[in-house]
């Protein structure tokens, strides 16, 4: 080697590539304010736009008066259902194949549904307008239970729909009722759970809640009358699909539209959706001229845009004496609220809640579910995971936990006797996937031992028994999950979303001097890809991770892909990344063989150059090469060093991690402590430990939330109780745990580098976690199944209702 | 509505606006003086996106009025750092990885930064305590309280090295 070059490790070291902890690129502008959020922007002449709000859950709308509100200065128009009908816009197309009222269309169906649209010249003077706008309702019956609208003489909520009794989904059997989904096999499932030795049965319902970023769903909308371009800024989490989708619906030309994601203040999942409020102030924008904003406040993105979860899950799980489980049933009633907004793949109308059996190896499954229709919100997005793979989560190691105490077993011993293999991967699921590779045992024996699992179950025996002599009023809940998930959607070939296939896209520029720009498909969110892209890169073409800019976001400039939701980004974009890289690489060994004056076999690949194999004192830097790309006639070779690639992911990939939290809980209170907790995530390739960490950290977090508080309730009457953030619950730095993180490194081996992904994990696994730790604590006192969420009034409740308290 | 005369000084520069009585602190801050690092997350006084720092207190901007500041003197995130470099928070919060999306960072960081001048050498209990009134929805707040311990340390260091 050349005395001059620094060693392999040093060299790959400086490009921070892969497995670094690199700091994040973006901090320098969040930490100075100098973020660019979508409510940052300003335009000349700006109007602004708000919504006037059913009160109602359910009723007719008989007249709509605008003019008290029209005639207050500075209002510029009022739309209504009457303005957009015209334009075919008072309807819109949702993700999921149904349909949507923009406005009021004769009636509203839940309460906060955009009835008007006042544009006035400031948000003072719109809010006002709102207020001025008479509108009369004539209520009608409100059905918020899923199974009441379900019943006979329910009210009819979809009018529009009535007679139509083929949906998008196949069939319909009731007005109320949206679609029925059925995997794996009906007949041997129930066949096998007939002849079982046990069979554990419970209802596990996971409660509506909301992702509720801290940032709000809005955008501006600037129709350009003189060269017929409209650019809308928006929080949307996939604005090539964005253009795609209003293209369509309002007949101007796709490239004449321009969608920009600027920085987006956190998603998880809210911001996927297209919402009223977007082609309000596109529709707007056109009538007035001027650019339009809207940015919906608080109590509206809690009541109107985009919930999560609602699914009532019935589970039979059936298990050999010895507690080898032979097969499991599951009928999911799905509350979608008054509009099947749903955003996922269009073939899976319930998502990929057929990943339920989970980490184990479950031979005969069977899932069923059927949608339904209430007078509540609709959405049903998947809050920070991967389409319903938190419910199907949550589902099963619900129902592990149900089944060892059918089985008088220890819940952790269950698991372990039930995971999938190691060497049975790839592993054919019984409701149809292909999980791709796993080490189940592995990650499971590391994480019991990192809590001293024998342990801590001596310690809650011994507390249980103090408990009964009344030595303590508190009780010890030790809660196990193992989970798997599956993200990354996904194939062309059974994964899109309105047609559109959900590959995705990056596309490299190496500069003379040897630094370079990459766009992608997707869109950070706050999860760092201006930083953790550029690693990939690094890694891939050797030039320093510092010298790549990323860039997303604006649909002029970034090549085409599906967004950044259901943990998509690393294993599709990250992968087309990768992926162009290595053309970029393949380019650059021609152009260093030319220059080495060998031929293109004769160099190797070393760090961040190519050398002559046998010689390593000559070789060409990727630096040298890209300033050759742009300076040197190479016979054969086109000047320039660029490429692009459209990644098309040949499986879905499967992330796992095995949770523990150890829990205390007052039985008199019902308050409970977080003592500790273990996430061991195994996300295959590991591209940025510091970043992993954090995802861990906020998805855990997300998780702690929902289990212990976090949920969108209703009254009977469809009125939202919990619209702010006082009911609300977003925990605090003061009640949020402590987290300790582990990991396990299982690549996945159909992708370029063998990344999972990894941001939606802890939601996904945590949840089940703190769940189970509240189960847990009353185990020994015959709890066996209460829904969530786990609030200090509910636990106590438990306590009260096994008799503890005396 | 009539408008109201207001003098504030932010970040140490004066200003002289008209506002109406009803209108809120943060959308001055925001579309008349074009100071847009803190956020609106809530309107309710809750997630603290909007903190700034008014005459030496922590204040929700969002929930005062334009007129209550009038003859105060306000710091925002904008005004923390100097011409030489970023405010030992700022660092601290790269460093140790105390954001993601970053649209609570400018309510936390100047909540922070009164905070450490409230208490300056903060156990982890206490950094916690005192930093409830800001919401964060992606880190879990564990690098939040690092990165502000992390800064008392090095504030503390450099008085102590001063001395």
């Amino acid at each position: 080697m050349n005395e001059m070059t620094p060693p392999k490790t040093e060299r790959a070291e400086a490009l921070k590539g892969l497995g670094s902890s690199r700091k994040r690129v973006e901090d320098a502008r969040f930490t100075q304010g100098k973020g660019n959020y979508v409510d940052d922007l300003k335009l000349p002449g700006m109007l602004f736009g708000d919504f006037v709000r059913s009160p109602y859950a359910h009723a007719r709308v008989k007249s709509i008066n605008a003019d008290k509100a029209k005639a207050l200065p500075g209002v510029v128009a009022v739309l209504t259902a009457a303005d957009l009908a015209p334009l075919n816009l008072h309807w819109m197309p949702t993700l999921a194949g149904d349909k949507q009222m923009v406005l009021a269309d004769g009636k509203v169906l839940f309460q906060g549904q955009e009835v008007a649209f006042v544009v006035a010249e400031d948000r003072y003077i719109a809010a006002d307008a709102v207020e001025l706008v008479e509108v009369e309702y004539e209520e009608l019956p409100v059905v918020v239970d899923p199974f009441k609208a379900q019943a006979d003489d329910a009210p009819v909520l979809r009018e529009d729909l009535e007679g139509k009794m083929e949906g998008a989904h196949g069939a319909r059997r009731h007005h109320n009722h949206i679609f029925t989904w059925e995997q794996g096999d009906k007949d041997a499932t129930e066949s096998v759970l007939g002849s079982a030795d046990v069979v554990a049965e419970e209802m596990i319902y996971y409660h509506r809640t909301h992702p509720c970023p801290l940032e709000t769903c809005g955008c501006v909308a600037s129709m350009d009358k003189v060269n017929g371009k409209l650019t809308v800024h928006g929080t949307f989490q996939a604005p090539h699909a964005v253009r795609t989708v209003a293209s369509l619906i309002s007949g101007i030309a796709e490239h004449n539209i321009r969608i920009i994601s600027p920085d987006i203040g956190g998603g998880f999942g809210n911001k996927v959706g297209v919402y009223p409020g977007y082609i309000c102030s596109i529709v707007a924008s056109i009538v007035t001229g001027v650019p339009v904003k809207w940015i919906e406040d608080r109590m509206e993105n809690l009541m109107a845009t985009a919930f999560a979860r609602d699914y009532w899950m019935q589970g039979k799980i059936s298990a050999t004496k010895d507690g080898k489980i032979t097969g499991l049933w599951c009928h999911t009633t799905a509350d979608h609220g008054a509009f099947d907004a749903c955003a996922d793949p269009s073939k899976f109308p319930a998502g990929f809640m057929n990943i339920c059996t989970g980490s184990y190896d479950i031979p005969t499954a069977y899932l069923a579910v059927d949608g339904v229709y209430t007078n509540k919100a609709p959405g049903g997005v998947a809050y920070r995971c991967s389409f319903r793979v938190t419910e199907a989560a949550y589902f099963i190691e619900r129902m592990i936990e149900v089944l060892a105490i059918k089985l008088g077993m220890d819940a952790a011993e269950l698991r372990a006797k039930n995971f999938i293999r190691k060497d049975q991967f790839p592993y054919q699921s019984a409701l149809g996937w292909e999980y791709d590779s796993g080490d189940y045992h592995t990650a499971w024996e590391k994480a019991l031992k990192a809590v001293d699992y024998d342990g801590l179950r001596k310690e809650q025996a011994e507390r249980v028994e103090a408990f009964k002599r009344g030595e303590t009023r508190k009780l010890l809940g030790i809660g196990l999950t193992h989970f798997t998930e599956i993200v990354g959607a996904g194939p062309v070939k059974n994964c899109d979303i309105l047609g559109l296939g959900m590959f995705d896209s990056c596309e490299i520029r190496i500069h003379p001097t040897g630094s370079a720009i990459a766009r992608l498909g997707t869109i950070s969110q706050g999860q760092g890809h201006a930083t953790t892209f550029a690693q990939i890169l690094a890694s891939e073409i050797g030039l320093p991770a510092d010298d790549i800019t990323i860039e997303e976001g604006d649909t002029d400039t970034a090549p085409y892909g599906l967004g950044t939701y259901g943990s998509r980004s690393t294993p599709v974009a990250g992968a087309a990344t990768a992926m162009a890289g290595r053309k970029i690489r393949a380019k650059a060994q021609m152009i260093a063989a030319y220059l080495l004056e060998v031929h293109d076999d004769d160099v190797e690949w070393d760090v961040d150059r190519f050398v002559v194999k046998g010689a390593p004192e000559r070789f060409k830097t990727m630096k040298e090469i890209a300033f050759a790309s742009y300076n040197q006639a190479i016979p054969g070779v086109e000047p320039g060093l660029e490429a692009v690639s459209y990644y098309d992911p040949p499986n879905m990939t499967y992330p796992f991690g095995a949770y523990i939290c150890v829990m205390e809980i007052d039985a008199d209170t019902g308050e409970h402590e977080i003592r500790q907790f273990y996430a061991l995530d195994d996300c295959g390739t590991r591209i940025n430990p510091m970043i992993i960490e954090g995802q861990v950290h906020g998805g855990a977090t997300e998780g702690y939330a929902i289990a212990m508080g976090q949920e969108i309730a209703y009254d009977d009457m469809g009125n939202v109780k919990t619209g702010t953030l006082m009911d609300f619950f977003l925990p605090t730095a003061w009640e949020t745990p402590h987290y300790t993180t582990d990991h396990t490194v299982t690549p996945s081996p159909h992708h370029p580098i063998g990344a999972k992904g990894v941001g939606e994990s802890p939601n996904v696994g945590s949840v089940p976690a703190f769940s189970n730790a509240v189960h847990d604590a009353f185990r020994a006192f015959g709890l066996v199944q209460s829904h969530m969420p786990h609030d200090q009034w509910r636990i106590w409740t438990v306590a009260r209702d096994l008799g503890l308290h005396g | 509505m009539g408008k109201m005369h207001i003098k504030v000084t932010v970040n140490g520069k004066q200003h002289e606006l008209l506002a109406e009585p009803r209108e809120l602190l943060i959308h001055v801050l925001r579309e008349e003086l074009g100071i847009t690092g803190p956020h609106i997350g809530c309107e309710t006084s809750h997630c603290g996106a909007c903190t700034v720092d008014m005459d030496g207190k922590s204040v929700k901007s969002c929930t005062v009025f334009a007129a209550q500041a009038n003859g105060a003197n306000i710091t925002t995130i904008e005004g923390l750092g100097n011409p030489d470099g970023l405010h030992v928070l700022q660092q601290m919060f790269k460093e140790h990885h105390g954001l993601q999306c970053g649209f609570c960072t400018p309510g936390m960081i100047t909540r922070a930064y009164r905070f450490l001048q409230e208490n300056p050498d903060p156990t982890e209990e206490e950094v916690r305590f005192g930093m409830a009134g800001n919401l964060c929805r992606c880190t879990g707040y564990q690098n939040i309280v690092k990165a502000i311990l992390a800064a008392a340390a090095e504030m503390n260091a450099a008085k102590e090295a001063a001395q």
